[in-house]
């Protein structure tokens, strides 16, 4: 049987070809200047970005919890409504996922321009214009609507397999509703919390297109500023190539750090 | 609510009569007669449908052959593989985009032969769609008796034909999840194909984006409004089908 593992050949020389060279390049174009030669430059200039960095992982990480917060409930409604209103549900959650992320994101901006749909409707009550658009509120709104799904479907499909026996031994143990939320949903849910963090924070993160459109490059993160290195007038790959190892080595850190936290709280959980 | 106001919005002001984006001033279709006119969009649209069926097709033969061939692989490999499938789905859109980008530029640069454009374009899409066809093949893989393809040997059928007639269509479904997948993911992608297409081809999301940056005309409105008329009308389709069919199933689990 072993000898037929050839046929994932194609996919192995493919896998090396397209994400390990080009994740070597990577590192390769961090540690070395122009003509090729190592330096530790580029990896030093990172402190003059840190505030971009520092903003990104602000404005990700409060858009991860206000997803949570928000995505949690109905995750919960969802997984205990009806079989026929979960599927209504989720088609409901899914449809507008699939109009391109630029032209929903486009949507917000003719919303909350200065003379946008709010504000004008607002004018005609006589409040306001409101400045909304170019501001860091407006990106993490981005972010929210833009992620949203990515927070409640790996919860409900955790939530969704906990099976109704355990709800009704909870019950019959005296449990109420709070505590059967707390004692045994919320432990259930963890795993799919912790995936639904990485969904919404990774591209939150990173993202350039949100901060472009909805901060009008007022507020560039780090995305904008890897985007430029790359694309923009004075393209320098060196630097860009070093921002993106760290914000890589970044992300990794921060999934290692959530899935110990998962870890930690199902041994917690056991030992109650 | 929140999910589908913007996209009201959108699809209403498609028909407004005047360039503004906020108030009303009449009921015309001038915005979809300019699309349609558009060759810039119009083009674009056909780049965004060649490539997607092109990496569809290619990530589906890829993936399910990997799939099949993990399976057989000794363990430590197959961790190995794995992992390494798991990068473009992991990493960052940005940093899988950049660092195509550094491979194509500097093969260009080094030998003058695949100059970034189409050809780097499906490439890097099929990259980002073949871990989600192995993902979706694996299960499929893993539920599947082994014993029915041993028998079908055993009765004397040549392994390549067993693998075809036993193995293929059992796992079907899951090639098909995994194809229609790396399709759409392929249509919507926009951070991966803005960094590895050169500057020879434009995808349809490529060209909405430097519209969205002059932000002027309300082609794009009339743009949303159709795909999302033509998505909709699709999953409708697709989803009743299988709402039915999932309904039916349980209905006869608990029946029976």
């Amino acid at each position: 049987m072993k000898k037929d593992s050839w046929v994932a050949s194609p996919f192995m020389l493919w896998v090396v070809l397209f994400t390990v060279v080009p994740l070597a390049m990577v590192c390769w174009y961090a540690f070395t200047d122009s003509t090729g030669a190592f330096t530790l430059a580029n990896i030093e200039t990172i402190g003059t970005y840190w505030g971009y960095l520092k903003d990104s992982l602000i404005m990700g990480a409060v858009a991860t919890v206000l997803c949570l917060l928000l995505g949690y409930p109905v995750a919960y409604v969802m997984s205990r409504a009806s079989w026929g209103t979960q599927q209504t549900l989720m088609m409901l959650l899914m449809l507008p996922q699939w109009m391109n992320f630029l032209l929903r994101t486009y949507a917000w901006m003719t919303i909350l321009e200065n003379n946008g749909l709010i504000n004008t409707l607002l004018g005609k009550i006589g409040i306001g214009p409101f400045h909304m658009i170019n501001t860091k509120g407006a990106i993490v709104l981005g972010m929210v609507y833009n992620f949203l799904p990515y927070m409640i479907l790996p919860i409900y499909s955790v939530m969704e397999k906990i099976h109704k026996s355990l709800f009704e031994a909870a019950n019959d143990l005296g449990a109420n509703r709070v505590q059967t939320f707390r004692r045994v949903v919320l432990p259930l849910s963890l795993p799919g919390v912790i995936t639904g963090i990485t969904m919404v924070f990774v591209p939150s993160v990173s993202t350039f297109v949100i901060s472009q459109m909805l901060g009008g490059g007022r507020n560039p993160l780090i995305g904008d500023v890897i985007e430029r290195l790359f694309v923009g007038a004075a393209p320098n790959y060196n630097v860009g190539a070093a921002l993106s190892l760290v914000l890589m080595v970044l992300i990794l850190i921060s999934m290692a750090v959530m899935k110990k936290f998962d870890d930690g709280e199902e041994t917690g959980g056991l030992m109650m | 609510m929140f999910l589908y106001a913007p996209i009201v919005v959108l699809i209403v002001f498609s028909f407004n009569q005047s360039k503004s984006r906020s108030v009303w001033k009449g009921f015309s279709l001038r915005w979809y007669e300019n699309l349609f006119r558009d060759h810039n969009i119009l083009e674009a649209l056909w780049t965004s449908i060649e490539v997607a069926v092109i990496a569809a097709i290619v990530s589906t033969v890829i993936g399910t052959a990997a799939a099949v061939g993990l399976k057989k692989m000794n363990k430590g490999l197959r961790s190995v593989m794995l992992t390494l499938n798991n990068i473009p789905m992991v990493n960052p859109d940005i940093v899988t985009g950049i660092s195509m980008m550094l491979l194509f530029v500097a093969v260009f640069g080094a030998t003058g032969l695949f100059r970034p454009g189409f050809g780097t374009l499906v490439a890097a899409h099929i990259t980002f769609c073949i871990p989600y066809v192995i993902l979706s093949v694996m299960p499929k893989l893993n539920q599947m008796n082994p014993s029915i393809y041993e028998a079908a040997q055993d009765l004397g059928c040549p392994p390549l034909k067993a693998f075809f007639k036993v193995v293929i269509p059992e796992i079907m479904p899951g090639i098909i999840t995994g194809m229609m997948m790396a399709f759409t993911l392929s249509l919507d992608d926009f951070v991966i194909s803005y960094f590895t297409s050169g500057s020879t081809a434009q995808t349809l999301p490529m060209v909405i984006y430097s519209m969205t940056k002059r932000r002027i005309s309300p082609k794009i409105n009339a743009l949303s409004a159709l795909m999302f008329v033509i998505v909709l009308t699709l999953l409708v389709v697709i989803n009743i089908r299988q709402i039915r069919e999932a309904t039916r199933k349980r209905n006869e689990k608990f029946s029976g």
